[in-house]
């Protein structure tokens, strides 16, 4: 038991931190792929510079990527070997395609972008701008497909007492894959923006490099505005599956211990596992069934419906979710804002606005780390959904001592990661985006 | 075995000869950062590991992931079952990952420190990679569920000590080689000695191994007595690491880093026919609770489903990593620039 709680603990520092990177570089390699885009255009070297800078600040958040990736793929078999020997043939297919479709599209093409520019043409580095993007976009779709697996299998039989792979499409494309897929994508998208956003402002408020700031401003801006608003139909999407497929995950984001019509949205209250309720609840009524099948007058499964071994943690649920949504509307709120202040011409100047945009930057990784965890606890105590219960997965070989001895080593792996980070990032922000000298910088570099 | 199986078996076996011939030369080139002195010869490396070496790792994630997903069973015994080897190795390969990053961007005063730690990191995942497939081939201590029942302590026996040198020999003049063919002058010269040197050591080790394991493990010479002509891989390898020192010596360094390959290839090679059909060897019970081939690959389904991916995706990644090779081809610059 123990073993077990140290190695669910090792994974959630893994992933969690992961996850602090990946949905960083997908967000911005589509807004570096825009910057290409404007680079080929025009031929301006401006443009070429602040290309570079932003790709820059995607590299080494990208190498963070890689490196706690790897360590992701060891970890599976190390901890989890009975999970791992239980689900190989079905996740084998998505693994195999993330592997050969996008990791090497993405780091060989990363190459090209960081070192090709008096190699290759201007075109071929747009290319290879695309094929990043394209690559970390797919690479999110393979491993949320055999994430979304774990929340509603589908495609397989059990006739041997583990799973077998019998339709690949139906295990693809499993209830939750499109959903799950769509929400992390737009959540990507919104993390890159609002970092975008936030460095903009900060270059700006330094004055420094204050025309390639304002451009990214604007740009970021208005992807962040769309971004955000179109999250809250994704949500919805999301959220309506999860009713329909893991009614217990639902009623535990929503604090609903009975089964009921008319349920009630709660906005937010204390949850109180012990008196099945929530305290101080703001409720709108109706709201909840209301959300789900667009009829207020129908039944919601609450908490009742299921035996108390198959809930999940319900405040590792409960709270989770309903900040990460609380932040999700802020952002809606603050993008809104910022393109009112753009609509008046007063988004440069307005200086109380830009610092609230840098102290934004970290709010969209929050609520990342947040859905992560309301969607990974909530799956409790299965790691498949239905089919494995989370203690059965674990390796049974693998001592408490050992997990200890790992958990700890990355942790302080992951801290010197972290400084390094930052120490590169600092280097980067302080530097700026090259400025153009009009003597040296006439037109794009020839290819050689 | 089915002949989808055995194309899986080949799928794998050509990743780990991907990574090890490919990552085999970045790590090696890392491994010269312990030798090099001042920021020229520093830059030198970098701009060597420049634009190939995070294509490379990707052949052992790779690796990693179609063992996870070929041959469930072998993934779970081995990373469980060597988990304290494979989170060294990790570590190590994870610093040495963030190491070149950094190394790359830092000021002169970081540049050396980076440098080092990336050295460190590769001697250690080079190492410990040795040393599982030291004791891979000698068999382990495995149960009849598949589950790794011995203690750590026992993966550091002196046959799989001695492979990881093997190892560590095999990288650095790999690594050397091809630093001292893509590059001029001082850094040539250097280079070039420090393969002769390592590559004395690659020969003794290579002999030395081949002749302790049939003779201590008497199931890795199984399918050499049934079919005698297989030696013929064995004395192809120690025969290509021999013309390795030769071309080295008369400076045909391009010559010697291509005959690293073949060499690198037949020990791959090597270890195939002295295990095949299994993958990890039972010392309880070697016939039946050995994981082989046929009692760990995945269903038909799934194998199905990955080998088209693979035929759709794999030759797209041949394309351009040609291309990324071709592009960045030719000598380094002095000032290790691209």
């Amino acid at each position: 038991m123990e073993a077990e709680i140290l190695a669910r603990w090792q994974f959630a520092v893994t992933i969690g931190y992961h996850f602090i990177f990946a949905p960083l570089t997908i967000g911005l390699s589509w807004l570096i792929f825009w910057l290409m885009t404007r680079y080929l255009r025009t031929g301006d070297p401006a443009a070429r510079n602040l290309a570079r800078f932003w790709i820059n600040l995607f590299a080494i958040s990208f190498v963070v990527g890689v490196a706690t990736g790897l360590s992701m793929e060891f970890q599976f078999g190390a901890n989890w070997a009975r999970y791992s020997r239980f689900v190989g043939d079905i996740f084998g297919p998505p693994l195999a395609a993330e592997v050969i479709f996008t990791f090497f599209l993405e780091s060989t093409f990363l190459a090209v972008l960081l070192l090709g520019w008096k190699r290759v043409s201007p075109r071929a580095m747009w290319f290879a701008s695309l094929m990043i993007a394209i690559g970390s976009t797919m690479s999110a779709f393979w491993i949320l497909a055999a994430n979304s697996w774990m929340q509603t299998p589908d495609g397989y039989s059990m006739a041997t007492g583990s799973p077998v792979l019998t339709d690949f499409w139906a295990a693809l494309w499993n209830h939750s894959t499109g959903q799950r897929f769509l929400h992390t994508l737009v959540a990507a998208l919104m993390t890159g923006s609002f970092f975008m956003l936030g460095i903009s402002a900060w270059l700006l408020l330094k004055g420094r490099h204050a025309r390639a700031a304002r451009m990214t401003l604007v740009v970021s801006l208005s992807v962040a505005f769309v971004t955000s608003v179109s999250q809250l139909s994704t949500g919805h999407l999301h959220a309506v599956q999860v009713a329909h497929t893991q009614p217990a995950k639902l009623a535990a984001f929503e604090g609903l211990f009975t089964t009921q019509r008319h349920a009630p949205l709660v906005l937010f209250g204390f949850l109180d596992e012990r008196n099945k309720t929530v305290h101080y609840a703001i409720r709108a009524p109706g709201l909840l069934s209301f959300l789900i099948s667009f009829r207020s007058s129908d039944k919601v499964t609450g908490l009742d419906a299921f035996p108390r071994s198959e809930w999940p943690p319900l405040r590792l649920t409960f709270y989770p979710f309903h900040v990460m949504v609380g932040i999700g509307l802020y952002l809606i709120f603050f993008s809104i804002l910022g393109l009112a202040l753009a609509g008046r011409k007063r988004l440069f100047t307005a200086r109380t606005y830009l610092i609230a945009a840098v102290c934004t930057i970290p709010l969209p990784f929050v609520a990342n780390e947040l859905g992560w965890i309301t969607a990974e606890v909530g799956r409790q105590p299965w790691i498949v959904y239905g089919v494995m219960r989370t203690g059965d997965a674990t390796s049974s070989n693998v001592p408490a001592g050992q997990v200890i001895f790992s958990l700890v080593f990355f942790s302080l792996l992951y801290i010197v990661f972290t400084i390094a980070w930052i120490i590169a990032a600092r280097r980067e922000l302080r530097h700026g985006p090259e400025e153009v000298e009009a003597e040296t910088d006439i037109a794009p570099e020839e290819p050689a | 075995m089915t002949a989808l199986q055995l194309t899986w078996f080949l799928l794998v076996g050509l990743f780990v000869i991907g990574y090890t011939v490919l990552a085999g030369f970045d790590l090696g080139l890392s491994m010269l950062a312990l030798r090099a002195r001042g920021a020229r010869e520093y830059k030198a490396i970098l701009a060597a590991l420049g634009p190939f070496w995070d294509g490379n790792e990707v052949w052992l994630i790779g690796a990693g992931a179609l063992l996870f997903a070929v041959f469930p069973p072998v993934y779970a015994a081995l990373f469980s079952g060597f988990y304290l080897l494979f989170m060294l190795a990790l570590f190590g390969l994870i610093l040495r990952v963030v190491s070149i990053e950094f190394a790359r961007t830092a000021e002169p005063a970081g540049l050396a420190a980076w440098s080092i730690a990336m050295g460190l990191g590769s001697v250690l995942a080079v190492f410990l990679f040795g040393v599982i497939i030291g004791n891979v081939l000698r068999g382990i201590s495995l149960d009849g569920e598949g589950i790794f029942t011995g203690t750590q302590v026992s993966l550091f026996n002196i046959f799989s000590i001695l492979v990881g040198m093997l190892n560590l020999a095999m990288i650095l003049t790999h690594g050397a080689l091809y630093l001292s063919w893509k590059s001029d002058g001082r850094t040539r010269h250097k280079v070039r000695r420090v393969a002769q040197a390592s590559w004395a050591l690659y020969l003794a080790l290579a002999i030395l191994v081949m002749v302790m394991a049939p003779v201590q493990f008497p199931h890795l010479s199984r399918n050499f007595d049934g079919m005698r002509a297989l030696w013929l891989i064995p004395l192809f390898a120690i025969g290509a690491i021999f013309f390795i020192g030769v071309w080295n010596d008369l400076r045909r360094e391009k010559l010697a880093f291509f005959t690293s390959v073949v060499a690198i290839v037949a020990l791959l090679g090597t270890i195939v026919v002295s295990l095949f059909p299994i993958l990890l060897p039972s010392q309880q019970n070697p016939d039946t609770w050995s994981l082989t081939i046929m009692n760990s690959a995945s269903s038909p389904a799934s194998l199905t489903a990955m080998l088209i991916i693979t035929l759709i995706g794999l030759p797209i990644v041949i394309l351009y990593t040609a291309w990324i090779y071709r592009i960045f081809g030719g000598k380094i610059g002095e000032e290790g620039e691209y």
